[in-house]
C-alpha cells in the first residue's frame, strides 16, 4: 500500500501562540488503512497537530486536505463530518450513561434527530460492536467499566460516527500488556476495512510493532518521517531528542554485605494478595511486574499503608513495623510515588514549592510551629537542580509542568524526606522519553547513595534498565522471581504472558 | 467479572432495586405505612391519602424543576421564590387589572409567563456567565424575593379574581370525615401530566439525553456536539416555567394569597429529589424516583403530625432525610468501586 492516494494530508501547517511557534510548516500524511505513529517529546508539537487537524484550533497557514477536498481550517463539526476522530486520553465519555447511549448517541446528535428510542440506540451500538469483534456490555454504565473497555467504547463512537481516520492520544498508556493486545486485534481489523489509525505514544517498542509508518516531531517540526522498516529503536530516540540515549544496565549498588533494610514476610491482603515475601538490601532496585489487577499496586499500597495488609510482617532495618496507615508508613522511612499522578500524586494547581514541600512540613517548621521559609527555599532550590525541574519559577503551578517534569516534582517530594525505602508506581508513564532516562538515571543515583528502591512497572525495557531483581506477581501470589542471566525482556515477556 | 456483572443485573432482586432505588423508597413507603398505620389505624383511610396527594401535587412539579437542573449537574434553591413571585404577582395584577379574571387558565398562562422570565435570569447568569448554580440561585433567591415584598406587595391576600376562586374549590375527590371534609384539588390532574411530560423529555428526546451528558461530563457533551450553551438555557427557562406553574397551584390550593410562603421550603423538595436516586454530582436521576420521594416526604410529616411529634421536629427530620439520601448514594458509588477480588477472578 506504499504508493496509495493518501487519506488525509496535514500540508505545511504553522501555527503559532504569543509568538512562539507550536507548528512550523509541518506535513503529514495519512494513508488510507494504515497505522501511523506520530512522535515526540512533550511540547513537541503533536498536541498542536492534533487539535489543528481536529478543527479545535485554526492553522496560521497551510492545509488540511481530505479526500482530495482542500480546508483551509476546520470546525470541530466539520471534521466529525469529514470523519476525523480524536480518542483523547480521557476518552470524552459519559461515566453515568450506557455503553450503547455512549456509542450511538453523538449520531443523533450529529443528525439533528430530537427524538431517541432505546431500542434503536441499541441496535446499532451493538451494530459498531459486532462489527470489530469485541464482547462490550452494552447496558453497563461505563463508569462500571475497566479502563481498557472504556477505550474500546470511545472506538466502537469513532466507528459509529464513520470515521476513517481515527488519531488516538496514549492509547496503551493505562492498559495492561494483554489488554494492549487485544488493542492490537482491533487495531488490525480497523486496518482492514480501510479505517487509518494515527497513534500518539511514548512507548516506542509497541510504536515499532504495530505501526506502518512514523512521523517524528521535534520542536514543532517534523525531523524525519518514513516506513516503519527504516527505523530502530535509537534512530526514533535520536530524532525525537537530537541526543543518542542508551538504556544503560543498573549501577553495580547492591550492598550484598548489609543486612535487607526492607525485609516482607508473608504478607496478604484478604481476597487481593497473600504470601508476598521478599528483600530489599540497601543499594538494590527491585522491580515488581505483572498485569493490571494483578495485585502488584495492591501490594505497593499496603507497604504504604494506604490499604494495610491483614496478616505477615513487614521489617525496616530489621525492626518490626506496623504499617496500619501512611503516617506509620512514612515514619518507618517508606516514600511511595503514586501510579496516577494526576489525582494522588501532586496538588496539580498549587505552586511547584507548595508540591516540593508538602510532604516534609514537620521538617521545615520551627518554634510555634510557624513555617521556617528560608529552609524550605533552599529545600525547593535543591530539589529543582539534583532533580533538574524545568520551570519557569518554583511559584509556578505544577499544571503548567510537562508530564515528565510534574513526575520529577512528585519524586522531589518524597526525597525531600529521605526516605530509607521509595515505592514507585509507574514512575515513568506519559514522561518523554529525555525526561524518562533522567528519572532512571536518578533512581540508580539513590540506589548508590544505599536507598533500597522498589519499582513497580509493566514497561518491560525500564525494568531491564533499572533492576537488580524482578518479581513476577500473578493472581495476588509471587510467581517468579528473575535476576542474573534470566532478567531480560523476552523472559519478563513471557512470565507476563503465561 | 465482565460476565458477573450482567448476570447479577439480570437477577429479580437487583432489577426491583431500579436503576434509582425506587424500591427501596416503595419499600420505604410500605413500611412507613405499615408501622404508622398499627399504632393509629385511622391512618389507613381515604383522607390520608388524599392529604399527602394535596400536600404532593405542588411540590411535585417543583421537584420536576429541581430534577432537571440536578441532573444536569447544577444546584437551584430559587424556584420556590419564582412560585411564590408568579403565584402572588398574578393574584395582585389580576385583582388589580381585572385582566383574565373569569379564567383561571389566564392566571396559570400568566405564572407561566413570570416564571419564563425569571428562569431566564438565571439561564443568563449561568449559562452565559458561567457562574456557579447555587451561588446564582441564592443570588436570584434574594433579589426575587426582595422585588417581591418591596414592588409588588407584602399583604395576605384573602380574596381572587373569579377564575381561581372557582378553580380552588373544584375537586376530583371529596371524603366525608368526622373531623370534617378532606378533599383533592383537580390540580393534581396537570402535576400527573406535567410528570409524564417531564419524564418522555428526559427518556426519549435528544434533548433530554443531553442533560443527562451534560450533567455527566459537559467537556465531553461538547466534543460530542451536544449544545451545551442552548441545553443549559433552556434547563433554567423551563425549570422557571415549571416553578411558576407550581407557585400558582400552591396559590391556588390555599385560597389566600401569602407572599411570605414556600421560601424557605426548598429543602423538602431538594431533598425529595435526592432521596428519589439523583445524583447531586449530576448526571444521574429518574422522575419515578423523584415522585417517590416527594410522597414519602409528604407521608413522613402527614405520620409525624399523626403520632404527635410536634412540628418543629418536622424540619429535622427532612434534614436527617436528606443526609441519609446522599450517604446512601455515595455508599453505592463506593460500593461498586469496590476491589476485584483478585485471587479468585484475576484472569488466568
Amino acid at each position: 500500500m506504499t504508493e496509495e492516494q493518501p487519506l488525509l494530508v496535514a500540508g505545511s501547517l504553522s501555527k503559532s501562540f504569543g509568538g512562539v511557534a507550536a507548528l512550523d510548516n509541518v506535513t503529514l500524511e495519512v494513508r488510507p488503512g494504515e497505522v501511523h505513529c506520530l512522535v515526540g517529546e512533550n511540547g513537541s508539537g503533536k498536541s498542536t497537530l492534533i487539535k489543528v487537524i481536529s478543527g479545535v484550533e485554526t492553522p496560521d497557514s497551510g492545509t488540511i486536505t481530505m479526500d482530495g477536498q482542500a480546508f483551509a481550517r476546520l470546525t470541530p463539526r466539520q471534521a466529525i463530518s469529514l470523519g476525523i476522530e480524536v480518542i483523547y486520553q480521557d476518552f470524552s465519555l459519559f461515566p453515568n450513561l450506557s455503553v450503547a447511549e455512549n456509542i450511538a448517541v453523538a449520531t443523533y446528535v450529529a443528525g439533528g434527530q430530537r427524538t431517541v428510542r432505546p431500542r434503536d440506540l441499541r441496535r446499532s451500538a451493538a451494530e459498531v460492536v459486532a462489527r470489530i469483534g469485541v464482547h462490550l456490555d452494552l447496558d453497563a454504565r461505563v463508569e462500571e467499566l475497566t479502563v481498557a473497555d472504556r477505550q474500546l467504547t470511545a472506538i466502537c463512537r469513532a466507528l459509529a460516527r464513520d470515521a476513517r481516520v481515527i488519531f488516538m492520544d496514549e492509547p496503551t498508556t493505562a492498559l495492561t500488556w494483554r489488554e494492549v493486545q487485544a488493542l492490537f486485534r482491533v487495531v488490525q481489523s480497523l486496518k482492514e476495512s480501510g479505517v487509518a489509525l494515527v497513534f500518539v505514544s511514548h512507548k516506542l517498542d509497541e510504536v515499532l510493532r504495530v505501526s506502518d509508518r512514523i512521523t517524528v516531531l521535534r520542536n514543532g517540526a517534523v525531523t524525519v518521517t518514513g516506513d516503519v522498516s527504516q527505523f530502530d529503536r535509537p534512530a526514533i530516540v535520536k530524532a525525537m531528542t537530537g541526543m543518542v540515549l542508551t538504556d544503560t544496565s543498573p549501577a553495580d549498588s547492591v550492598r550484598s554485605d548489609h543486612a535487607p533494610l526492607l525485609e516482607v514476610e508473608h504478607l496478604g491482603l484478604r481476597g487481593l494478595f497473600e504470601d508476598v515475601s521478599f528483600a530489599v538490601r540497601p543499594g538494590e532496585v527491585l522491580g515488581v511486574t505483572g498485569l493490571l489487577g494483578s495485585g502488584r499496586t495492591e501490594i505497593a499500597e499496603a507497604l504504604f499503608g494506604v490499604a494495610p495488609a491483614d496478616h505477615g510482617s513487614v521489617r525496616v532495618d530489621g525492626k518490626q513495623v506496623r504499617l496500619h496507615s501512611v503516617r506509620d508508613a512514612i515514619a518507618a522511612g517508606i516514600g511511595y510515588v503514586p501510579g496516577d499522578r494526576l489525582t494522588q500524586g501532586v496538588f496539580l494547581d498549587q505552586a511547584i514549592s507548595v508540591n516540593v514541600i508538602a510532604g516534609s512540613l514537620d521538617r521545615l517548621v520551627g518554634r510555634l510551629n510557624l513555617l521556617r521559609r528560608g529552609k524550605a527555599q533552599r529545600m525547593v532550590d535543591d530539589a529543582a537542580s539534583e532533580l533538574r525541574i524545568r520551570m519557569s519559577s518554583a511559584s509556578a503551578p505544577v499544571r503548567s509542568l510537562s508530564g515528565g517534569n510534574q513526575q520529577r516534582v512528585v519524586l522531589a517530594k518524597w526525597l525531600a524526606r529521605d526516605p530509607r525505602v521509595l515505592i514507585l508506581n509507574s514512575p515513568t508513564v506519559g514522561v518523554d522519553v529525555g525526561s524518562k532516562s533522567e528519572i532512571l538515571d536518578m533512581l540508580r543515583a539513590k540506589g548508590r547513595e544505599g536507598m533500597a528502591i522498589v519499582v513497580i512497572s509493566d514497561d518491560v525495557p525500564e525494568l531491564v534498565a533499572v533492576c537488580h531483581r524482578v518479581l513476577v506477581v500473578r493472581r495476588g501470589r509471587i510467581s517468579d522471581e528473575l535476576a542474573g542471566e534470566r532478567l531480560n525482556e523476552q523472559a519478563i515477556l513471557k512470565e507476563l504472558a503465561a | 467479572m465482565s460476565a458477573l456483572v450482567p448476570a447479577l443485573r439480570r437477577l429479580p432482586v437487583h432489577r426491583l432495586r431500579g436503576s434509582n432505588n425506587e424500591g427501596v423508597l416503595v419499600l420505604c413507603i410500605i413500611v412507613l405505612s405499615l408501622v404508622v398505620g398499627f399504632s393509629d389505624s385511622s391512618f389507613w383511610s381515604l383522607p390520608t391519602l388524599l392529604n399527602i396527594g394535596s400536600a404532593s401535587l405542588e411540590n411535585v412539579v417543583f421537584a420536576m424543576a429541581v430534577l432537571i437542573i440536578i441532573v444536569s449537574g447544577g444546584i437551584d434553591v430559587s424556584f420556590m421564590a419564582i412560585g411564590i413571585f408568579a403565584g402572588y404577582g398574578v393574584i395582585v395584577m389580576t385583582n388589580h387589572t381585572g385582566f383574565g379574571a373569569s379564567s383561571a387558565w389566564v392566571g396559570f398562562l400568566l405564572a407561566a409567563g413570570i416564571g419564563i422570565l425569571l428562569g431566564t435570569l438565571n439561564a443568563a447568569a449561568i449559562a452565559a456567565l458561567r457562574l456557579p448554580t447555587l451561588i446564582v440561585t441564592l443570588g436570584t433567591q434574594s433579589i426575587i424575593r426582595g422585588v417581591l415584598l418591596a414592588y409588588v406587595g407584602a399583604k395576605v391576600i384573602p380574596n381572587y379574581p373569579h377564575g381561581l376562586d372557582k378553580l380552588s374549590t373544584n375537586y376530583l375527590v371529596t371524603a366525608h370525615g368526622s373531623g370534617g371534609d378532606t378533599r383533592l384539588n383537580i390540580l393534581i390532574l396537570p402535576a400527573v401530566l406535567i410528570c409524564v411530560a417531564v419524564s418522555l423529555l428526559l427518556r426519549y428526546t435528544t434533548l433530554g439525553r443531553g442533560i443527562y451528558a451534560i450533567g455527566g461530563d459537559p467537556e465531553s457533551a461538547r466534543r460530542a456536539g451536544f449544545p451545551v450553551f442552548g441545553t443549559q438555557v433552556f434547563i433554567y427557562v423551563f425549570a422557571g416555567l415549571l416553578a411558576g406553574i407550581a407557585g400558582m397551584m400552591h396559590v391556588t390550593q390555599v385560597q389566600l394569597a401569602n407572599p411570605y410562603e414556600l421560601v424557605g421550603g426548598e429543602l423538602d423538595v431538594i431533598a425529595a429529589v435526592v432521596i428519589g436516586g439523583a445524583s447531586i454530582f449530576g448526571g444521574r436521576g429518574s422522575v419515578s424516583g423523584t415522585v417517590l420521594g416527594v410522597v414519602l416526604i409528604a407521608l413522613i410529616k402527614n405520620s409525624l403530625i399523626l403520632l404527635g411529634v410536634p412540628g418543629t421536629w418536622q424540619r429535622a427530620t427532612v434534614g436527617l432525610l436528606l443526609l441519609v439520601g446522599v450517604s446512601a448514594q455515595a455508599l453505592s458509588v463506593r460500593s461498586r468501586r469496590q476491589h476485584v477480588d483478585v485471587l479468585a477472578e484475576a484472569p488466568a
